[in-house]
């Protein structure tokens, strides 16, 4: 069996197999990828705006990006403090 | 108005800091005023593929903090009069790679009338790689027939987009470039090797050359010079075919077709 793969030189053919492989993993790390990469700027953004008009912690806001199948959502959440109780630091400066 | 270009790949050992060196080097040979720089902060090697190890003095990081200016730092090429290298830091913080700092150096260089700025990348997609693609107009994509390389250009083809000032800013995007190196058109004939087709139907960027794999590669940098400078070699061509692109001409590829040794060959052994 050596002496014939030598005599025919067969080698294996693998490039396909790369190529395959290559095609489904990149076609899922792609899929992952698109969209998400503006959400910390649109985070860091609305907790700009929204501190213009109102007290608010930048942990009281989250945006998130869901998919379900061909769905996307986008998910952005404000809590916003309690307006009767006032901020505590702000009678301390006065 | 100049261009700044990134070369860069993801993964390490592709041929990024070659490719810098040549492309840089063939700009220049062709009359243009060019810089090439190196982002690969603590572990600088575009200095040993240029040849002007023994002439740095001052590197990137000494100007972003003001330690020395431009004019001080940028070492003239030993070959063409119009090419300067900007080494990197081979000690520091990469922390001191600065976005405002790296941004300085690249005007002033515009300033100085460089034409094409070319930025070295370092390997991964580390700060250093980020700041090297943060400025860029264009971006030649470094790649080896082989899936971990395919892969990481992938990745770094998705930072392009998405980190770049161009696209941060929503202006015209960074024009991407196929540079396909270390190809032997042989083992693609025979099948054990990804064809630069397939390269490309999967990365989906238009080709600017194809490199072939060559011991010329190694002769030249143990000289520390620009493979480029071969004049006969296969490489040598390609890259400079991929000069003639990247300026607009019209170039056929080659070197991706394998030409069998004739029989006078075969028996006698000549390369």
């Amino acid at each position: 069996m050596a002496l014939l793969s030598f005599l025919f030189n067969t080698k294996p053919k693998s490039a396909s197999a790369a190529k395959e492989r290559l095609q489904i993993i990149i076609a899922r790390e792609r899929s992952g990828r698109s969209g998400y990469d503006f959400l910390p700027a649109l985070h860091a953004e609305l907790i700009a705006v929204i501190s213009k008009y109102t007290k608010v912690n930048p942990g009281d806001i989250t945006v998130s990006l869901d998919r379900k199948g061909d769905l996307e959502i986008l998910d952005v959440n404000v809590v916003l403090p309690d307006a009767e109780v006032p901020a505590t630091s702000a009678p301390a400066r006065r | 108005m100049a261009r700044i270009i990134v070369i860069t790949s993801g993964k390490g050992g592709v041929g990024k800091t070659t490719s810098s060196a040549s492309f840089a080097t063939g700009l220049a040979l062709r009359g243009h005023k060019t810089a090439v720089l190196d982002f690969d902060v603590g572990l600088r090697n575009l200095d040993l593929i240029m040849g002007c190890e023994r002439r740095v003095v001052y590197d990137l990081i000494n100007v972003i903090s003001g330690e020395a200016n431009l004019n001080q730092a940028l070492i003239k090429d030993k070959h063409c009069d119009n090419l300067f290298i900007l080494p990197a830091s081979q000690t520091r913080d990469k922390d001191a790679l600065s976005e405002v700092g790296v941004e300085r150096v690249i005007n002033d260089l515009i300033q100085m009338g460089f034409e094409y700025i070319i930025c070295d990348s370092p390997a991964g997609i580390e700060h250093g790689a980020i700041m090297a693609l943060t400025f860029a107009d264009d971006a030649i994509v470094v790649t080896n027939p082989e899936v971990s390389s395919v892969r990481d250009s992938d990745r770094i083809l998705g930072i392009i987009q998405a980190k770049s000032r161009r696209a941060l800013n929503g202006d015209e995007p960074v024009k991407e470039h196929l540079l396909i190196t270390r190809y032997s058109a042989k083992r693609v004939e025979s099948g054990e090797m990804l064809s630069y087709q397939d390269v490309q139907e999967i990365l989906r960027i238009p080709l600017i050359g194809i490199i072939p794999e060559s011991e010329a590669v190694l002769h030249a940098s143990n000289q520390g010079n620009p493979v480029i400078h071969l004049k006969d070699s296969d490489v040598s061509l390609a890259y400079q075919d991929v000069i003639g692109r990247f300026l607009g001409e019209e170039t056929p590829l080659r070197f991706m077709n394998y030409e069998k040794p004739g029989l006078f060959k075969r028996l006698f052994g000549a390369k």
